[in-house]
């Protein structure tokens, strides 16, 4: 019993990676097809550097992450205070407003998008592109802000404020640093949203500006790419790396 | 003044981008390209056609989410399981995927599967020959299944991981079986977390239009690529957002029944 139970685990995880994995092995072959092992070569990586359209991708595909997570953070923070201090009944619609691009399937959020910015004339581009992944994201640095605001006791911000700080000032110095874990999660998600994003990306952008999902998908469309195995290498080792160090870090501060 | 001030921004923000548009594609399927009031997107939906897109699309949501609960449900066991030192192991395994672009999974499997992939060189060195094991349901059904395996197993791994291991014992000690503690108890409290893993799984693969479009090769069109196709290739927002409105259906009738059996279920538990 013990032995099927570990070779079912074992069954899936292997199922989970044997495609990466190969993708992975593949982006050193010689040949151009999979499943064909002409010799090892670094050839597909030079490749990848060296065309121009996916470099443009991801650099716009880091630029909206960065400044649509900055903007998302900024917002759901100060919309989670307010959220914090309203009625109950004013908080539920609120929250419920903000559930739905959530809720709503990514496709529906996508074409809803592309037909605002039509409406008024936006042509899709960097800037739409921009705006939707803030639109997506907020939510989710609101959901992460609400309950570490929910754990404050209100006694503190009464202090400061007895003591004369301004509400400002009670903010900053007092409930800012206290809701900081939740905080840095919410730009956390929101960067990794940004990121990962295609759906939405794919109906509001235009212009020649894409990121690398949309390039994903549109060379994956056009049939096998062994850049994309160069790709998807590189994307992964940066995540495994980038998870380590973190885990690293949290590790050396529970010593 | 701080205080009022400091929420404006995002309230006008969701008004604009959430509830604008929201009302702007209900507004499309009602009308025509002229904007003249007509329910003839809705009529026109009713083609067999359509609706047969749109069952196809539910029949194989339901089957992958299906699929992912008889694997998932054993697996995220089997890990509360194993010793606490594999128990994270595990877990980060099971995550570490997610992390990868989703585009790049899916990939993956189109040049696994595809005529000079890898499964078809083993098929030829076998003597086979080359054969092409795209673009049918099948592999659209793995392409889901893949994706959306670890959406269910957290959950119910949560779950599971809550139960209170004194009620296993005292049902063990007034004489259950190892299989009537499964059903009496630890099944029926991982409800909730079967509940969020099936919403989780079955949301995301109702309205997906990527995975159809690279594993089913155009081939195998859902009710997502249906609304892609109005919106990018024919132009016709009107039908496009009437396929919208549907999906959106959809969906909240899935949460509503979902949610339904999840409040029946708190309600025996009590």
């Amino acid at each position: 019993m013990r032995l099927i139970k570990r070779f079912y685990i074992l069954a899936i995880i292997a199922f989970l990676y044997a495609p990466i994995l190969f993708l992975m092995f593949f982006s050193f072959n010689q040949g151009k097809y999979s499943g064909n092992w002409e010799g090892f070569s670094i050839h597909w990586y030079v490749k990848l550097f060296n065309d121009k359209q996916i470099m443009k991708a991801l650099y716009y595909t880091v630029l909206v992450a960065v400044l649509s997570s900055a903007a998302a953070t900024i917002l759901g923070t100060m919309a989670a205070y307010v959220i914090f201090q309203m009625k109950l009944r004013t908080q539920k619609l609120v929250l419920n407003v903000n559930n739905i691009p959530l809720l709503n399937p990514d496709i529906v959020t996508g074409v809803a998008l592309m037909a605002l910015y039509a409406s008024i004339n936006l042509r899709l581009g960097l800037l739409t592109m921009l705006l939707s992944h803030i639109t997506f994201s907020t939510p989710y640095v609101v959901l992460s802000v609400l309950p570490k605001l929910k754990q404050l006791s209100k006694d503190t911000v009464e202090a400061a404020l007895d003591l004369g700080a301004t509400p400002f000032q009670a903010f900053t110095k007092v409930i800012l640093p206290e809701i900081m874990p939740g905080v840095i999660a919410g730009a956390l998600i929101a960067f990794t949203l940004s990121i990962d994003d295609f759906v939405i990306s794919f109906f509001t952008t235009g212009n020649g500006v894409t990121n690398l999902s949309i390039t994903v998908y549109s060379m994956a469309r056009r049939g096998i790419s062994p850049e994309i195995n160069a790709l998807s290498t590189l994307m992964f080792t940066t995540v495994i790396t980038m998870l380590l160090i973190v885990n690293k870090r949290i590790e050396v501060k529970d010593i | 003044m701080f205080k009022k001030l400091s929420g404006t921004p995002y309230m006008l923000w969701s008004i604009i981008f959430i509830i604008v548009p929201l009302f702007l594609v209900v507004f499309y399927a009602v009308s025509t390209k002229d904007g003249d009031l007509t329910f003839g997107n809705f009529k026109r939906f009713a083609d067999p056609i359509f609706i047969s897109v749109t069952v196809r699309s539910i029949y194989i949501a339901l089957l992958a989410t299906v699929v992912c609960l008889v694997l998932g449900y054993p697996l995220a066991y089997g890990i509360t399981s194993v010793s606490p030192k594999y128990e994270k192991l595990l877990v980060i395994l099971l995550v570490l995927p997610m992390w990868m672009n989703f585009l790049l999974r899916t990939y993956a499997w189109q040049s696994l599967l595809g005529r000079n992939g890898m499964i078809s060189s083993l098929l030829k060195l076998v003597g086979l020959g080359r054969v092409e094991l795209l673009f049918n349901e099948g592999t659209v059904l793995l392409g889901m299944v893949y994706n959306f395996l670890p959406f269910m197993v957290l959950p119910i791994y949560t779950v599971l991981k809550k139960i209170d291991t004194k009620i296993i014992e005292a049902a063990e000690d007034l004489g259950a079986n190892k299989i009537t503690v499964f059903m009496k108890i630890v099944l029926p409290l991982s409800v909730p977390g079967i509940i969020s893993g099936i919403t989780m799984t079955f949301m995301p693969a109702v309205s997906t239009f990527v995975i159809p479009a690279l594993l089913g090769g155009g081939k195998y069109t859902l009710i997502g690529n249906l609304i892609e196709q109005q919106f990018l290739l024919v132009g016709n927002w009107n039908f496009g957002s009437a396929l919208s409105v549907i999906l959106m259906l959809i969906v909240l009738i899935s949460a509503a029944i979902l949610y339904r059996y999840d409040k029946q279920e708190e309600r025996v538990n009590i």
